[in-house]
Formats: structure tokens, C-alpha cells, sequence
């Protein structure tokens, strides 16, 4: 599979640009001075001041941050629990049940997980809030952390924790010291995704949501709905430019790293 | 003893709010809409005893999918959704896979920075994307005025709050999800084939076809069920793509939820989408699961 040919190149041109224009647009009408968005009327930095005052926002955004934190942390931890136990458990009654509600909620669509929580929260008399909004995330967001978990643990030499039991080691000591370093990516990966999952959830949240728990995605929602809006051109921009930076030094973080195992692996063999 | 509890904190973490809430939609979409909190009746009153529980389950029927079959509008949600989700899987593997073969045909130094191009949109707010193509695709936006400033057009055209433009929210917000299988497919593939192939006298269009493309099949499997289960049950894209012509099932619960306070009906639509997904669901937990043993 090499030589790239006039129709490779081409088509992941195509497609890049498919993927990027939307959102360039979006960033470069965010400077836009006019109230009009798809008419330029000069460069200026009105809609951030606009959006750096608007209080509602603001508070949005604060609950939405706090919602993504616990929740992906707890996520994560159940997650990898959840991958060890689908890696390294073998066969166990109810399995197959198991491994179906860690890929179902994958594909499930939001309206249908968002129905079946909010009317298992009344039923059980919990009000809605945060701390629905976080039990609901903490639901789905697990299960991708256990799925991109477990391909790094499937792949994973069991010998080598073996031999520290061997060597004397409790089975918890030798999950720290040799097991856990060497999934620990695969883990950071899975926290970062199911932050990002939550902090991008809005059909699930707006079962889940009372009338003091708006997050970003529902004040975005409501705002969009009935046209482009300018600082929401604004706020896209920061939150683009926010993902573009942490996804860039985390690969340029992981190249890195790669390299340097590299160099070591050559020189302990030479 | 650790292994019990081990297994035990995610089980029956999913067992409660996953498995159980869907037996709740279960019985409320047999049960009939009230005027009350919660909006629905029967509720079973443990305090009456075998009474209470007798009269809980006399009161549960399929009215509401009897509802569901003689209004029209259901049956139009359904099909649409399934041919919305279907063609859309459709384009978006037709889009997707030259893009996955050129990233697999890419030198090996270029293809982490490509496939971080890839995830990136991916790792960006859905909500935001989506809401990006309102600005494109209207009747005064980029695509109209660059269309009529190159003299394709004379007239702005009507995209925005059709299904066409739903079809481009899909596409695009789901490509992802659809290259990365099929690259991690095709990535594997060993080129000696290929050129046996060509040694053997195929053309570089029948290699193609008879070797790529089976190999890929995984790939493709993978990435399509990924599209079309979420695409079917879609909430955001139709509605502020699609506005109020296009029909979609995602959206009629939505709006029998939130607008009409109709949660038994609500949870009728749901279970039917359930059911027209399940097989789906399977086969997609069975391939992940094949694919993961193949890996392991």
C-alpha cells in the first residue's frame, strides 16, 4: 500500500476540507462587527465582550465544566473496572448481558437513553438536576471509556503481570506497577473522551435538566434554534480553538513518547 | 472475594440505570396518559398489597400502540427515519472510504498527523457543527451567495430546512466515525496481495474490488452500523436542518415528550424504535466483539 496517487490526494484534500470549512467559517464570522452573520461588515471583537458579559452563559458553562469533571472521573473508573472484567474474567454468569449494556449504549440513540433515565429518576422520586444529569453521563460515557480500554488491555502481554505475582508481588501491587502504567493511556484517552462526551451532551441532559441545572449545550441549543447568532459564533470559536490546542499536544505529547520508548528498547537491545 | 467486586460495581451500576430504565419505558408505554405527577396511570401502590398489584397490572394495556398504528404520522416517522438513516450511511461510506484509502496509502510519517485531522472534528462540539452548516446552507448563506457570485445560479436555492440538508448534517457529523474503521482496515492490509494480484493479470480496479475491499469488510461493517443506529434516532440534526417538514422518529418522541406531555405515547414510539434497532444493536456488539478476539 504505497504511492499516492493524483486521486489520493485529491480525495483527502476533499475531504479535509469537508471536514474543516464549516467550522473556519464559523471562526472567521465570529469576528464579524455586524449583527447580520453572513454579510462581513469589518473585523471586530464585539460578540466576545457580548459573551463574556452575558451572565447566563457564564453559569452555564460553570455547571456544564462541573457536570464533565465528576462525571468523567467516575466514568473512568468504572470503565476500566468494567474492561478488566470483559478482558480478564472469562466466562461468568450473565456475561453475555454484560458485554450487550457496555456496546449498546454506544449506538443507543440519545432520545431513547435520555426517555428511559428520566423516567426511571421520577419513578424512583429523584429530582431532576445535576446530579441526574451526572448519573446519566456517568451511564454512557463509561462504556466508550471500557471499550477504549479494553483494546489496550487485550493487546497487552499478560505475562508480564504473571511474572511480578511470581515475583512475590500482591495481585493489587502487581495491577499497579506493571498493568496499570502500561494502560494508563488507553485510561487518559477514556477520561478525555467521556469528558468531551459530556461536556457535548444536549438530548440526554435536556431529559435529565431542571429548571437550575441549564448547561452549555441546552444554552446553545435554545439559542440556535431559531437562527445563526453571532455570539454563539463566539463562544464556538473559544471552545474550537480549546479542543484544537489540547488535541495537538496530546499527539505531539504521544509522538513524543513513542519516540523515546523507541530509543530506549534500541538501546537496551544494543 | 476482589474479583466479585470487581465485576459487581459496573454491573449492577448498568443493570440499574440501564437495563431497568428501559423496563420502565416498557410499562409506561402500556399504561395511559393523566393528568397528574407523573403524568400517567396506573401506579402501583405496594401499601394496597396483592390488591394494589392486581390493579396495577389490570390497568396496563397496548392502547397506546394501537394509537401508534392508526395515526399516520408514526408510520410516515418511521419510514422516513429508516430511509434518512439508510442512504445517509450509504453517502457517508461512499465519502468516507477514499478518504480512509488515501490515509492508508499515505507515508508512514504523515498518517498520525492525517488521522489526528480525522479525530479532530470528532473531539469538537456535535452541536456546534451541525449549528456550523445553518450559516452555509441558508437562502442568503456562503453556498448561495458563492453559487450565484460564480453564475451557476441565478436564484438563491432552498437547502436549509429540507432533507438534503439533513443528508449533509449526517454526513458530515458522522464521517469520523466512518473513516476510522475503515482505515484501521485497510491499514493492515499487506500490499504483497495486491501485487500478486497484479502479477496474476487483474487490473488495478479488479485488485481493488476483489481484494481491497473484501479485506476492508470489517471495517466498513464497523463504520456503518456506527452511522446508521444514531443516525435512525437522530434529534439534533433534523431539527435544526431539517425544521418542520422533515419527519423523523427521534424528533416525534421528542416533540410527544416535551410538547404534548404525552409520556405513555412517548414511550410507545420508543420501544417500537427499540425494537427496529435491536437486531441492528446485536450485530454490531457481535462484530465489535469478533473484532476485538481477532485483535487480541
Amino acid at each position: 500500500m504505497r504511492k499516492l496517487s493524483w486521486f489520493n490526494v485529491t480525495s483527502l484534500f476533499l475531504g479535509l476540507a469537508f471536514l474543516y470549512l464549516p467550522m473556519i467559517i464559523l471562526v472567521i464570522y465570529s469576528f464579524n462587527g455586524g449583527k447580520l452573520v453572513t454579510v462581513w461588515s469589518g473585523f471586530s471583537t464585539k460578540w466576545y465582550v457580548v459573551l463574556f458579559h452575558d451572565q447566563a452563559f457564564l453559569n452555564a458553562a460553570w455547571i456544564t465544566l462541573k457536570v464533565a469533571v465528576i462525571s468523567s472521573t467516575v466514568a473512568t473508573l468504572l470503565g476500566t473496572m468494567a474492561a478488566i472484567v470483559l478482558v480478564r474474567s472469562g466466562r461468568f454468569l450473565g456475561r453475555t448481558l454484560f458485554s450487550g449494556m457496555i456496546y449498546a449504549p454506544l449506538v443507543m440513540p440519545d432520545v431513547i437513553t435520555g426517555l428511559a433515565l428520566l423516567l426511571l429518576f421520577i419513578a424512583i422520586g429523584i429530582d431532576r438536576g445535576i446530579l441526574t444529569i451526572v448519573l446519566a453521563h456517568i451511564t454512557f460515557s463509561m462504556c466508550f471509556v471500557s471499550v477504549v480500554v479494553s483494546s489496550r488491555l487485550a493487546s497487552f502481554d499478560q505475562s508480564l503481570e504473571e511474572a511480578a505475582l511470581d515475583l512475590g508481588c500482591t495481585p493489587f501491587d502487581a495491577f499497579k506497577s506493571v498493568t496499570l502504567p502500561i494502560i494508563a493511556p488507553a485510561v487518559i484517552s477514556g477520561w478525555l473522551l467521556a469528558f468531551t462526551l459530556s461536556l457535548d451532551d444536549l438530548v440526554i441532559s435536556s431529559f435529565m435538566s431542571g429548571p437550575s441545572s441549564t448547561t452549555l449545550p441546552i444554552k446553545i441549543y435554545s439559542a440556535v434554534r431559531l437562527g445563526v447568532n453571532p455570539e454563539i459564533n463566539a463562544l464556538s470559536t473559544i471552545m474550537i480553538a480549546f479542543v484544537s490546542v489540547g488535541v495537538i499536544s496530546v499527539s505531539l505529547l504521544s509522538k513524543r513518547s513513542i519516540a523515546r520508548r523507541q530509543r530506549e528498547e534500541q538501546e537496551a537491545i544494543g | 472475594m476482589r474479583r466479585a467486586g470487581l465485576i459487581l460495581a459496573p454491573y449492577l451500576w448498568l443493570l440499574a440505570l440501564f437495563l431497568v430504565p428501559f423496563l420502565i419505558v416498557l410499562k409506561i408505554s402500556l399504561s395511559d396518559q393523566a393528568l397528574a405527577i407523573p403524568p400517567y396511570t396506573p401506579t402501583l401502590d405496594i401499601t394496597a398489597g396483592w390488591q394494589g398489584i392486581t390493579d396495577w397490572f389490570s390497568g396496563l394495556d397496548l392502547e397506546n400502540y394501537w394509537f401508534l398504528t392508526d395515526d399516520d404520522l408514526y408510520w410516515k416517522a418511521y419510514r422516513s427515519s429508516l430511509k434518512i438513516a439508510s442512504l445517509s450511511t450509504l453517502m457517508t461510506l461512499l465519502v468516507a472510504y477514499p478518504i480512509a484509502y488515501g490515509m492508508a496509502r499515505t507515508a508512514d510519517e504523515w498518517r498520525p498527523t492525517l488521522m489526528m485531522l480525522v479525530i479532530l472534528p470528532f473531539w469538537t462540539s456535535f452541536l456546534i457543527r451541525v449549528y456550523s452548516w445553518k450559516a452555509i446552507l441558508s437562502q442568503e448563506g456562503l453556498l448561495n451567495q458563492f453559487l450565484m457570485w460564480i453564475g451557476v445560479i441565478n436564484e438563491p436555492l432552498v437547502i436549509l430546512n429540507t432533507t438534503t440538508a439533513v443528508y449533509i448534517g449526517i454526513v458530515y457529523t458522522y464521517l469520523p466515525f466512518m473513516v476510522l474503521p475503515i482505515y484501521a482496515a485497510l491499514e493492515k492490509l499487506d500490499g504483497s496481495l495486491l501485487e500478486a494480484a497484479e502479477d496474476l493479470g487483474c487490473s488495478r480496479l479488479q485488485a481493488f474490488w476483489l481484494i481491497t475491499v473484501p479485506l476492508s469488510k470489517q471495517g466498513i461493517i464497523a463504520g456503518s452500523f456506527l452511522v446508521f443506529i444514531p443516525a435512525m434516532g437522530e434529534f439534533v440534526i433534523p431539527d435544526l436542518l431539517g425544521g418542520s417538514k422533515t419527519l423523523m422518529i427521534g424528533k416525534v418522541l421528542w416533540e410527544e415528550f416535551f410538547t404534548n406531555r404525552d409520556w405513555p405515547v412517548a414511550s410507545a414510539v420508543a420501544v417500537v424504535l427499540l425494537l427496529l434497532l435491536i437486531i441492528p444493536i446485536i450485530l454490531f456488539q457481535r462484530n465489535e466483539q469478533k473484532n476485538r478476539e481477532a485483535d487480541g
